[in-house]
């Protein structure tokens, strides 16, 4: 028998929606994390509220990597209907636990897997009096199991369930009866694996936060001064919203006894983008949250804000395709439709994290960007950032003045004036494409203008005439080329004499990390850059200038961003061999390196 | 040339007005905007602190034509209601108002529009309803009566929404029609609606003299004149002024506003109480059994919250907030970093 690997360990567990594991994965996940031991958890839901299948993965990395696992280590068998899979899931020499006293114990026939079994239904019955939440309890059985096999101590999951459920001893007191249960069942069989062992790391996960993108982008756009918040409620997004409703209250300080924000669930995506519009052009801190079917709906609104140039703010948790099926499944395939939204000639702004603490800053940072460039933003999430637990360190606010562009008050008004100066609202004053803005209440006789979409001059004057469009569409690009030097630069990781480079953003930078760790220890050493923000800077050119052969790992079928690399420079977008993972599930390294590997091979000269 | 007569903020009705108008020559939807205009006179309304929203369509253009000092936004088509929300919630202080058309609210904007009336948002929301797509040339809209044939001779045959009726059932808290032929009695229910904190929605029939003035319409100048159906006369009374000269109890009643001034409604027929929901959405029914146009203050419901204020927004404008106001101390978020290392 191999000797079990030090915290390296990867289980999967399969059960309901609806029945309660979710509950139960919490506390084992933050079990291990209070172990200090590096972890991460996968949850692969449905788009269904009770019954259908779930798996939810959790994995301890010595190593520290947070993306999924290629293998599973362990199964957590408590699905009856996905057993028959589930069963040749696991890897060879794999674990299996299942609760022996249903009918599924007759199905299990795959060799190469040990198997452990315990009596979950029976041993819930005799502890948990008969009830709705009975079945549930059921859940916490495999939570005591797990820890006894791999070493989770008892004192730990108590300490978990105090920090979860502080106030509700009772509640404390029925989850631990039926987690001990399982810790002792096991305990009494003698039951032993080989497989992995889980041992504390003092101080290992001292200072680190657990958190999801959603709410890490919540905390960050009301430390961004987010004012105005309409929104309609869509996976994966809605758990965004949700944050700030429960963070406004509890973070702005009341301003005459009376808040400081407004939180608007919108009739539909047409509407919240509307009232972003409609608050960005009065001047307030606006945005909204949504995925991609919100996006195509919002679409005639985010044109009009980008002619009419009124700061708004998008965040996007990308997920599947459209309808039903995929939407609570990973994605990053709304790059093409984020960045070329609406009708006319458009191109927009897109921050793209990567992390927690990034969600959180660009998330804050949206709305200078907004303001100094007078633009829709996009902040470019997905679900498996948004709504994965993810550990992190704690979030970080830089402190910086608000960003508020080129707003003219009245006093700037009547300084103007003096100086001969004339506001005019659609004119490159400054030779940098972006243009004075004033907002209405603004009491400066000259503050006021008309605001129309694509039908105006300079001085926001009705017009259809040709070299007035041509002018608002020229200033409009020349305003974009501005925000290129301005948008948060790639993080680059590079060393001298590498020849090979890979390429990727968001959600894809914890894979591509473990990836280059697995590439470098067979032998393909390699440098990397994560892009976080359209439209691309001159860092993005010269690292593709710099390698000979260059990888760009994205989550969508079509390429999305390596299309808008071509786009800009053909010549060096020609070096980009594309790795696109689009299954839905968040991306794993062994996906990276095999496709990297692939196209390696593909890609060597032929010897006769 | 004797001295232009001002108002209480020393403005003429001259500084009320807008550019040129580019309507049909004839078009009812001036008329509107010449009331419109009278109307922010006659209150004594600070024009820069009116905000002007509108659709797509005819009727949306016609907000460049009154107020050129207010800021104006002529959005996109049929979400002016939305785009007028958002503005609302960024500075309630300001004081909005909307024109649209029956296909930018009935059909396009029909469901913004409604959810706009359920949240009770503090707009003056005038529609200029001709039963017909201007800016398209000539389509039936969603407020074409059953039997109305179109210029070419189609005859519609899908019954009308009746937008002074949804709107009551809505929630809209201030529900008046009229016709842009009838100045005296459109511009002081339009100072009403003004002076009203909520939802004013304002449904004028404004013939299009271009694509259905013709024999068979039933929105041309000549059929809605002789179809209108009065419920009162009324008059508007500023808070300032003295009242009791046009008040003659029994027959007239009066509604107070929630700036202090007064609609005087005098009784043309029956009793009439704009309160009485149930006796509002009657009156509309049997109006349109009758083939008629029912026109005046329809409904009103002085005891609604408007957005702003069910949501509690504080006194300043969300917009004019500092960082100061908006972002939380660190130390907030150093205890909610150390809520998340549980």
């Amino acid at each position: 028998m191999d000797t079990p690997l030090i915290n390296d360990l990867n289980i999967c567990v399969a059960t309901e929606n609806g029945s309660g594991s979710a509950s139960s994965n919490n506390i084992l996940f933050k079990a291990i994390f209070k172990m200090g031991i590096p972890c991460s958890s996968k949850n692969m839901f449905p788009s269904n509220i009770q019954g259908l299948p779930t798996w939810y993965q959790i994995r301890a990395s010595a190593d520290g990597y947070l993306s999924r696992k290629d293998v599973i280590d362990v199964m957590v068998m408590f699905n009856d209907s996905t057993a028959a899979k589930d069963i040749y899931r696991v890897r060879d020499g794999g674990l299996i636990l299942y609760d022996d006293s249903t009918a599924l114990a007759a199905n299990l026939k795959r060799d190469g897997v040990q198997y452990v079994g315990f009596p979950a239904n029976k041993l819930v019955a005799k502890l948990v009096p008969a009830s709705p939440i009975r079945a549930k309890q059921r859940n916490m059985v495999y939570v005591g199991a797990l820890a006894y096999l791999f070493g989770i101590d008892m004192s730990v999951i108590k300490a978990v369930l105090e920090d979860t459920f502080g106030k509700k001893p009772a509640v404390i007191e029925s989850n631990l009866i039926c987690i001990d249960a399982g810790y002792q069942y096991c305990k009494e069989q003698n039951f032993k694996q080989n497989i992995a062992r889980l041992e504390p790391i003092p101080n290992g996960n001292k200072g680190k936060i657990i958190t999801e993108g959603n709410t890490a982008a919540a905390l960050g756009a009301i430390y961004g001064g987010a004012s105005v918040i309409c929104w309609y409620p869509i996976t994966p997004s809605s758990s965004l919203a949700e944050a700030m409703e429960y963070y406004l209250p509890r973070l702005r300080k009341p301003k005459d006894g009376k808040k400081t924000y407004a939180i608007v669930q919108a009739e539909d995506e047409i509407a919240s983008a509307g009232m972003i519009v409609g608050a960005g052009w009065a001047g307030a801190r606006a945005m909204t949250s949504t995925s991609g079917p919100g996006v195509s709906l919002m679409n005639e609104s985010i044109g009009l804000a980008y002619f009419a140039e009124i700061p708004s703010v998008f965040f996007i948790i990308q997920r599947g395709g459209p309808s039903t099926g995929l939407p609570t499944r990973t994605q990053q395939s709304d790059i093409s439709l984020m960045y070329g939204a609406s009708h006319g000639d458009t191109r927009h702004l897109m921050l793209i994290p990567h992390d927690m603490n990034s969600c959180f800053d660009l998330a804050r940072q949206s709305f200078n960007f907004a303001d100094r460039f007078q633009t829709p933003v996009f902040v470019a999430m997905d679900l498996d950032l948004g709504m994965n637990l993810w550990p992190s360190e704690p979030l970080k606010l830089h402190q910086e003045p608000f960003d508020l562009g080129k707003r003219l008050t009245a006093q700037d008004l009547e300084e103007w004036t003096k100086a001969g100066k004339k506001f005019r609202r659609y004119f490159d004053q400054d030779g940098d494409g972006i243009p004075y803005r004033t907002v209405p209440g603004n009491q400066n006789r000259m503050a006021s203008y008309f605001t129309r979409g694509s039908g105006h001059d300079a001085d926001a004057r009705y017009s259809e005439d040709e070299h007035d469009y041509k002018y608002i569409l020229d200033r409009l690009r020349k305003k974009f080329e501005t925000a290129r030097k301005f948008v948060p630069k790639p993080i680059v990781e590079k060393e001298r004499g590498v020849k090979t480079g890979i390429i990727c953003y968001g959600s894809s930078y914890e894979p591509v990390r473990e990836a280059r760790d697995r590439l470098k220890a067979r032998g393909l050493k390699t440098n990397h850059l994560l892009i976080r923000a359209l439209p691309l800077t001159s860092e993005v050119m010269d690292f593709l200038a710099e390698h000979e052969t260059i990888y760009l790992v994205e989550q969508n079928r079509d390429a999305q961003m390596a299309a808008i690399i071509k786009d800009e420079n053909p010549e060096l977008g020609a070096k980009i061999v594309s790795v696109l993972i689009y299954n839905g599930l968040p991306t794993t390294a062994g996906e990276v390196v095999a496709q990297i590997f692939d196209a390696a091979q593909s890609a060597q000269p032929k010897t006769a | 040339m004797a001295d232009a007569k001002v108002n209480r903020l020393n403005l003429t009705e001259k500084d009320y007005d807008g550019a040129p108008s580019t309507m049909c020559r004839g078009c009812g939807h001036d008329a509107i905007s010449a009331s419109v205009q009278r109307a922010y006179f006659e209150n004594s309304i600070d024009p820069r602190k009116v905000v002007k929203l509108s659709g797509i369509g005819c009727s949306s253009k016609t907000p460049a034509y009154f107020l050129s000092q207010s800021f104006g936004f002529n959005a996109v088509h049929g979400r002016m209601s939305a785009v007028a929300t958002g503005a609302n919630l960024a500075n309630h202080t300001l004081l909005p108002i909307g024109v649209s058309g029956d296909g930018d609210t009935s059909a396009i904007g029909l469901g913004n529009f409604c959810h706009m009336m359920r949240r009770n948002i503090n707009i003056t929301y005038i529609i200029e309803n001709n039963g017909v797509y201007g800016l398209t040339k000539g389509q039936f809209s969603a407020t074409a009566d059953v039997g109305s044939v179109m210029k070419g001779g189609k005859v519609n045959d899908i019954p009308a929404i009746d937008l002074a009726e949804l709107a009551i059932t809505l929630g809209a808290t201030y529900v008046a029609r009229s016709f842009s032929g009838d100045r005296k009695q459109l511009t002081p229910l339009v100072q009403g609606a003004l002076s009203h904190k909520g939802s004013a929605i304002l449904d004028v029939i404004s013939p299009c003299v271009t694509f259905n003035n013709h024999e068979g319409s039933t929105k041309s100048l000549k059929y809605v004149k002789g179809h209108l159906d009065p419920i009162h006369d009324l008059d508007f009374v500023p808070p300032y002024e003295n009242i009791e000269a046009d008040y003659e109890e029994g027959t007239d009643h009066q509604v107070e506003m929630h700036d202090g001034s007064r609609i005087i409604l005098h009784k043309l027929g029956k009793d009439y109480d704009p309160t009485n929901r149930a006796q509002a959405i009657q009156a509309i029914h049997g109006s349109i059994a009758e083939g008629k146009f029912l026109t005046g203050l329809i409904y009103y419901n002085p005891n609604r919250k408007e957005f702003a204020e069910e949501l509690n927004l504080c006194d300043m404008a969300l917009a004019e907030l500092t960082q100061d106001d908006l972002q939380p101390p660190l130390e907030a978020l150093e205890r909610i970093n150390a809520d998340m290392m549980k």
